[in-house]
């Protein structure tokens, strides 16, 4: 179980709901993940479309806890108000804070992350901050009350896996009672069993699952996959090593001696 | 007056943000609003006065990663 928050979660994998190809394709990709907890946003609405509706009424029968994020954000202001408008909409006091610093590889701005953590950790809201790897951001934002740090392995869409895994396993070891999840860059089921193997909690996913040419059995994949990573940490990796170490027993070895 | 509603010219007869809501058709539906960057709650839509202006966002759920 991770626990995020008050909550206690037993699936591994979050899911995020943009790009797929339809809504009944989002819909069955969420159930053949088995997640739990999946992540929806905020946009402008027309009140003739009122597309934004009909996708509220879909997550909702879906029966799964949603994440707000404040995608888009590049200021501190602009996710306040964001995270004010999400918590009113989806009822929920999760927030799942992104502020962008950097457009090229949607970095996060970690100064105004830390300063957006702050106030809103301070009036009740339970923040998951889209955050790097840095150790002593992370450490500002523990301080500032998140109780769930969501480091990235790679730029949101990359689909690059954990580009800095010296960072990373430094983070899981500093941090050893957070809940950590890897939150964006994954692109193949392999990269989420790597990252559950270092010891995260849990990874986010979207791009992976809602781009592949089937996202119904890509999210099943990935659900495969969290489970074997998981378990695999359960059961104790091996050192890796520079030299061979023979597997089959040496002694009584024919044609020797 | 004119108001910038989701970023485009909206010419409104009310005085409130609800009222403005009802004229651009979002009567029941699940939007949060703020005006001029500030988060204004449901429960005071109906009592916040807009001058000509100000600039109205009108959000609803999404899909989101």
């Amino acid at each position: 179980m991770v626990q995020l928050y008050q909550v206690a979660v037993r699936s591994r994998l979050l899911l995020g709901t943009a790009r797929y190809p339809s809504p009944a394709v989002l819909a069955a990709a969420v159930q053949a993940a088995r997640a739990e907890v999946v992540t929806v946003s905020l946009r402008r609405e027309s009140g003739g479309e009122r597309s934004g509706q009909a996708f509220w009424s879909l997550v909702r029968e879906l029966g799964v806890r949603v994440l707000p994020n404040t995608a888009g954000c590049h200021s501190v202001k602009e996710a306040l108000t964001t995270a004010h408008m999400a918590r009113e909409v989806f009822g929920t006091t999760w927030i799942k804070l992104e502020v962008i610093g950097e457009d090229d590889t949607l970095q996060p701005d970690v100064f105004g992350l830390t300063e957006a953590a702050r106030l809103l950790c301070a009036e009740g809201f339970e923040v998951f901050p889209y955050t790097t790897e840095d150790l002593v951001v992370a450490e500002r934002l523990l301080a500032a009350g998140c109780r769930v740090l969501m480091p990235w392995g790679a730029p949101i869409g990359s689909g690059r896996g954990l580009n800095n895994l010296f960072g990373l396993r430094a983070l899981r070891a500093h941090f050893p009672e957070v809940p950590l999840i890897i939150d964006a860059g994954l692109g193949v089921p392999s990269h989420a069993a790597q990252a559950l193997e270092l010891g995260f909690d849990a990874v986010l996913v979207n791009t992976a699952v809602a781009q592949a040419r089937d996202p119904v059995q890509m999210a099943a994949a990935f659900a495969l996959a969290v489970e074997a990573g998981a378990a695999a940490r359960l059961a104790g990796p091996i050192e890796p090593r520079d030299m061979a170490a023979p597997s089959t027993p040496l002694i009584g070895t024919a044609f020797r001696g | 007056m004119k108001i910038i509603v989701n970023g485009a010219v909206h010419e409104t007869a009310a005085a409130e943000l609800s009222g403005v809501l009802g004229e651009l058709g979002f009567g029941e539906a699940v939007v949060s609003t703020a005006v001029n960057g500030e988060f204004v709650p449901a429960s005071v839509r109906a009592h916040t006065a807009l001058a000509a202006g100000d600039r109205v966002e009108v959000l609803a759920p999404m899909q989101g990663g």
